[in-house]
């Protein structure tokens, strides 16, 4: 490789994905004023429509939950070097694992269902990352490849179980029967009434929480702990981990695994949370959002978490804005996505040469390392 | 002294210079070369050689400086223009695509037209009278991947002269070759020369540019320092100039006290990827206060076998004893072996010792990360893996002390401290050292070189592996000699072993595979 | 009741109806890949090459004006790739995966702009609009004969140009892969571009040369899948067919031949499919026919795991080409 252009470490965690995110949006709303459609509207719109009230908030906070739990999926699957394109696929599956404890469950109480459920729903994702992390750790398989493979694996394996085995009875749709009521992730509209603070109703549940201990969790994890660093070794250096005496197969495997069981996340918020049954497509392309999510976070938790809410008020704003203005569906929210992917992602080298100029310029630089 | 009459030159470089930032790789390097000459050129790592040659062949452009080719200045921007002016290089790397036929290859960009038929059946022709005529043979159709490195490197030979090339720059071509190749390769030179084709060849081994160039020029921190006839020089001349001074490589140590034996190999057998024996069947024993030096020219084993020992590479057959005990097969593993109580400095501390994105911190504690001293149960605590290197970092002398820079950003020389701070500092009872010393300064020499004597004087059992020769030979209370895999000889060093021209000799001998019994 | 020939012939003919845009995008894959250049973009590209072809041919009120801005749409976002990836050196896996969601929103986005109808472009409901099947001589006559009659007219004729193409693309790709300079060149980049560039020839280029390839094969499936199979272009109408002509590509080790025959597999498999949807079989009961839908994915992953022979990919793909010293 060449010489890495080297920028301090603020530039390069923050002003490179910020530029990054600039041009992005910029790209959008040159999209949208080529529609007919005033870029300065459409921004005011998405704002408002996303956080200028209790109610667009909530929603804005159950999107961010979904991406949240897809971002760190792919972010920890990057700390080890691995590209996990499979995040839908085993959210999907975390999905039949909720569902099954919930239906199969009934009689259990909330407090025990609701953990049990969850932990299901975890193990299903786990399971659907594992198998392609052994098969690249063990059979040298390309994870991108089998990833991709298993997404549409697990959406053929959906059609089949809703349309076949688990339609509720009488039911014309590809949905199983409603969940018991206690199977459901109390709402935030619910528990903020607890407090006696009343607030309109939205789909944003506890599962928020969960997202958000999540990603502190994650970097407890990773940055703290043996494993993690093991994990971070393996993305590093995978030669220099096996003489540090670390195992890159099983890091893998582990890795992938976790990273699923992070997908999942997003069953539990739309299947337990929201939708209580579950049904075809609940995933709707969150486990791709969680791609942008990751790079635009650099793979750090909390860059993700703010990752996420940047996507949760485009989300909901875009919705907003769908309504608002007939000539913009939310189909911009996609591709706005896919500029971010391009822009932080691929194209991420793209302002460094420039920015390296800049600051090389710069009188006021420090001694540099030998 | 001086040729009578110069011969006309083939190629000449004048006042090349060239910068990569703040590293002044080529600083007004003139060379000129006879045509029909074996020419040397010689230099330590990073003296700036591979630079100059890339400049001749298109990679990079000189910002000062010209090239002139036959006499007349020409401008090579690129490999295709060094390619037009006669030019063709055999890289250390072979550039060669595995899973094309040799034919393919060689025609790679010399193809002769849109459809490969045409081409095809000139460049047979070509190959058949190149091996006649240099005795270059290969099969056309075999599948470059499938031939052995003298036969790849006879590709890349044949490449360029197909291309036409009329001076050939090899570089550090008999790194990967066994003895009996690399004097193959080298009558394989002389033919060319008498066909008044011109060599520069790139190496660091003195005893090859004795025995085959007509005239030698030695590098020195991106410097033209010497350029002379062979016939007119020594190497150790070559030596002094390589280096600037004289340096007799010399290690302050007192007489070892050799105790039990530490470490032990047994049959060692070690296969790679295609179930080629890498190491064959070595068996030796280093005891406790004891330096044991592996000698023989890279690529003859002894990374394998130091791998194998440190549990990286599987054993196929044989076992490893340590302190007397065997080495079960399930503890055949780096982290198993490691707690057995053995350190191991790798060979190539970029690409095994250190991760180079991390904190110094971090990297300084690879392979002893779940020592229980940084951190309870699960946890690994920054504060006491900072705290550590710190610690080392006096005791090495490694600046700047700073275990929160990353790693990338050390020197090789300090690198090179962090990973020998990590590995001694556990208090291991065995050390396999791999190149301790590569690409790191003369100062940090000295102090490696103390700190594996002070090793063995405290009773460990030290191992070394070294491409050189003076390095094993000033170190080792006792030299093993490796050649394609196998272990062809052991020998007590007499005192100042280096300057005993029939001690060296004999190494020499052994390194080539001239084993007792055939001698 | 139709005979075992008509129902054979028609089956397979659907399979190869099924399989054009797939062998096109494979193809497509394949010239992509073979130069060292990843290429998991295909679904993204094919889409939007869908909706430019029907939008144009639309508008113009011609298929060929369509095809022509298929390709274009196509090479655009192909070139987009190309210079992330081969300038940039970018992730190419990145890159392709963002190409597919550019392409997906903004086919949608534009497709709602212009016509409102949540994204479905007008339906090509004129001659010119639309790839029609290319009449073949004597097919009435070819009718009474028993056998090769419902062959001629089933599978043989009755099929638009682009499907003529497709079969033609695939000897014309092994003869330039593997008989030509550029060919040879090619391959040599996706495996070591070193050894490219140190014989004096420009990687860039080639990998510039394959990705608008790449893109132009790609232009060719999109406009088949609206202009021709269907008569206007619906919101993520590829559903994926870019990720079997991947799994194809995988599947056929990246060879033209074993390529053209993967796709022609996989078309029938999604033609069993359809036909058997709700058929009751003895013994079996009601066909699983997600099962079939599967087979394509659950195979390349079997076949990529090496439990069945090995798809090893050309060695340099997917790694940015930096000149080293």
């Amino acid at each position: 490789m060449s010489a890495p252009i080297s920028l301090p470490r603020w530039a390069d965690l923050i002003l490179v994905p910020l530029l990054s995110v600039a041009t992005a949006f910029l790209v959008g709303g040159l999209v949208v004023a080529a529609i007919g459609v005033s870029p300065w509207e459409a921004t005011k719109t998405l704002i408002t429509g996303s956080l200028g009230s209790g109610e667009a908030l909530g929603f804005t906070l159950y999107y961010t939950t979904d991406f949240i739990f897809t971002g760190l999926a792919v972010a920890l699957a990057f700390q080890a070097g691995l590209f996990n394109i499979g995040g839908e696929g085993q959210a999907t599956l975390g999905g039949l694992g909720a569902a099954l404890v919930c239906l199969y469950g009934g009689g259990l109480p909330g407090w025990l269902l609701i953990p049990l459920a969850i932990l299901a729903a975890a193990l299903f994702g786990a399971l659907w990352g594992l198998v392609p992390g052994y098969l690249q750790a063990r059979r040298g398989s390309h994870i991108v490849i089998t990833t991709i493979m298993f997404n549409w694996l697990a959406s053929t394996l959906m059609g089949y179980l809703l349309v076949n085995t688990l339609r509720a009875p009488k039911s014309m749709e590809p949905e199983t029967a409603r969940f018991p009521d206690q199977a459901a992730i109390p709402s935030a509209k619910s528990i903020l009434g607890v407090f006696g603070i009343d607030t309109a109703a939205t789909p944003l549940n506890l599962s928020f929480v969960l997202a958000l201990g999540c990603a502190l969790a994650l970097w407890i994890f990773v940055w703290r702990t043996r494993k993690g660093y093991e994990i971070r070794t393996t993305g590093a250096n995978p030669t220099a981990a096996i003489y540090g005496g670390i195992a890159p197969a099983a890091i893998v495997m582990l890795t992938m695994a976790l990273s699923g069981a992070l997908a999942s996340g997003v069953a539990v918020n739309e299947i337990m949370g929201v939708q209580n049954r579950l049904l075809l497509e609940f995933t709707a392309g969150y486990g791709f959002v969680g791609i942008a999510v990751a790079l635009m976070g650099r793979a750090h938790p909390l860059g993700v978490v703010l990752a996420s809410l940047l996507f949760g008020i485009l989300y909901q704003g875009g919705a907003e804005l769908a309504f608002d203005q007939p000539k913009i569906s939310r189909d911009m929210i996609v591709a706005i996505q896919g500029f971010v992917v391009l822009f932080a992602g691929a194209l991420d080298g793209l302002y460094r040469p420039h920015l390296a100029r800049v600051f090389t310029a710069l009188p006021r630089t420090r001694s540099g390392p030998i | 002294m001086t040729t009578a009459v110069p011969a006309p030159a083939a190629i000449e470089l004048i006042g090349i210079d060239k910068s990569f930032g703040a590293v002044h790789a080529n600083k007004a390097v003139t060379l000129r070369v006879a045509a029909g000459s074996i020419h040397g050129i010689v230099g330590e790592n990073g003296a700036g050689k591979s630079t100059l040659m890339s400049i001749l062949y298109g990679f990079y452009e000189a910002d000062r400086g010209e090239i002139q080719v036959g006499g007349a200045p020409v401008r090579i921007a690129s490999s295709r223009d060094a390619i037009r002016h006669g030019i063709g290089m055999v890289h250390q790397h072979f550039m060669l695509v595995d899973t094309l036929s040799v034919l393919d290859n060689v025609m790679l960009g010399a193809e002769g037209g849109a459809l490969v038929a045409r081409g095809a059946a000139a460049i047979r022709l070509k190959l058949a009278e190149f091996g006649r005529a240099y005795g270059l043979t290969v099969d056309p159709d075999a599948l470059v991947g499938t031939l052995g490195v003298g036969l790849q490197q006879r590709v890349e030979i044949l490449k360029a002269l197909v291309r036409g090339a009329t001076i050939l720059i090899l570089d550090e071509p008999t790194a990967v070759l066994t003895p009996a190749e690399a004097d193959q390769l080298f009558a394989m030179l002389d033919r060319l020369r008498r066909e008044n084709k011109t060599v520069i060849l790139i190496t660091h081994k003195l005893r090859e540019i004795m025995a085959v160039t007509d005239r030698v020029s030695v590098m020195r921190r991106g410097e033209m320092v010497l350029t002379t006839d062979t016939a007119a020089t020594s190497p150790a001349q070559l030596a002094d100039a390589m280096v600037g001074r004289r340096v007799l490589l010399t290690v302050a140590k007192g007489a070892s006290t050799p105790g039990p034996v530490r470490l032990e190999a047994r049959n060692i057998t070690v296969l790679g990827h295609n179930g080629v024996p890498l190491v064959s069947d070595v068996s030796f024993t280093v005891r406790g206060g004891e330096i044991a030096g592996l000698a023989g020219v890279a690529g003859n084993g002894q990374s394998e076998l130091l791998e194998a020992l440190a549990g990286i590479r599987p054993l196929a057959s044989g076992e490893i004893l340590i302190d007397g005990c065997p080495v079960p097969s399930a503890a055949h593993n780096p982290k198993a072996i490691r707690a057995l109580g053995l350190a191991h400095v790798p060979e190539d501390r970029h690409r095994m010792g250190l991760v180079m994105p991390f904190e110094a911190a971090e990297s300084a504690v690879l392979g002893i990360h779940g020592d229980p001293a940084f951190g309870a149960g699960p946890w690994l605590s920054r504060r006491r893996i900072v705290a550590d290197l710190a610690r080392k970092m006096a005791g090495y002398d490694i600046r700047p002390a700073d275990p929160r820079l990353k790693t990338a950003n050390f020197s090789g020389g300090n690198q090179q401290k962090i990973v020998l701070a990590r590995e001694m500092e556990r208090d291991p009872g065995i050390v396999l050292a791999g190149q301790p010393t590569r690409g790191v300064d003369i100062g940090a020499i000295e102090f490696i070189h103390k700190r594996l004597v002070a090793l063995r004087d405290a009773g460990k059992a030290v191992l070394v592996v070294s491409v050189e020769l003076d390095e094993i030979m000033a170190l080792s209370d006792v030299i093993l000699v490796m050649c394609g895999g196998r272990l062809t000889g052991r020998r007590t060093p007499p005192p100042d072993a280096a300057s005993d021209d029939t001690f060296v000799g004999e190494l020499g001998l052994l390194m080539a595979g001239v084993t007792e019994q055939a001698a | 009741m139709h005979d075992f020939a008509t129902d054979a012939s028609l089956i397979l003919a659907s399979s190869l109806r099924l399989a054009v845009p797939l062998i096109f995008a494979c193809i497509a894959g394949l010239w992509s890949e073979r130069a060292g250049v990843v290429d998991i973009g295909l679904e993204g590209k094919m889409l939007a090459a869908a909706f430019a072809s029907a939008v144009v041919a639309y508008q113009a009120d011609s298929a060929w004006a369509g095809l022509g801005a298929g390709i274009l749409a196509s090479v655009a976002l192909g070139l987009l790739h190309g210079f992330a990836v081969i300038d940039q050196r970018g992730n190419q896996i990145v890159s392709g995966a963002a190409i597919n969601l550019v392409a997906a929103g903004l086919t949608a986005l534009l497709g709602n702009a212009w016509y409102g109808e949540g994204g479905r472009t007008p339906q090509l409901d004129t001659p010119a609009s639309r790839f029609l099947e290319v009449p073949w001589p004597g097919e009435a006559a070819m009718d009474g004969v028993p056998v090769l009659g419902p062959i001629y007219r089933n599978l043989v004729a009755g099929h638009v140009v682009l499907t003529y193409l497709a079969l033609l693309v695939v000897p014309l790709t092994a003869f330039v892969l593997y008989r030509t300079r550029f060919g040879l060149r090619l391959r040599a980049t996706g495996e070591n571009p070193a050894a490219v560039d140190t014989a004096g020839i420009s990687v860039r280029g080639l990998r510039y040369a394959a990705v608008v390839i790449c893109g132009v094969l790609c232009g060719f499936a999109g406009t088949f899948m609206s202009v021709a199979q269907a008569a206007s272009f619906l919101p993520s109408m590829t559903a994926g067919k870019g990720f079997i002509a991947l799994a194809a590509l995988v599947f056929s080790k990246w060879r033209p031949w074993p390529a053209l025959a993967t796709c022609l597999l996989f078309g029938f498999l999604d033609a069993l499919s359809i036909r058997l949807q709700g058929a009751v079989l003895p013994g079996i009961g009601e066909v699983p026919v997600q099962a079939i839908q599967a087979l394509p994915y659950g195979l390349t992953v079997i076949l990529l795991a090496g439990f069945v022979g090995r798809a090893i990919p050309p060695k340099a793909s997917g790694i940015p080409y930096v000149k080293e010293r």
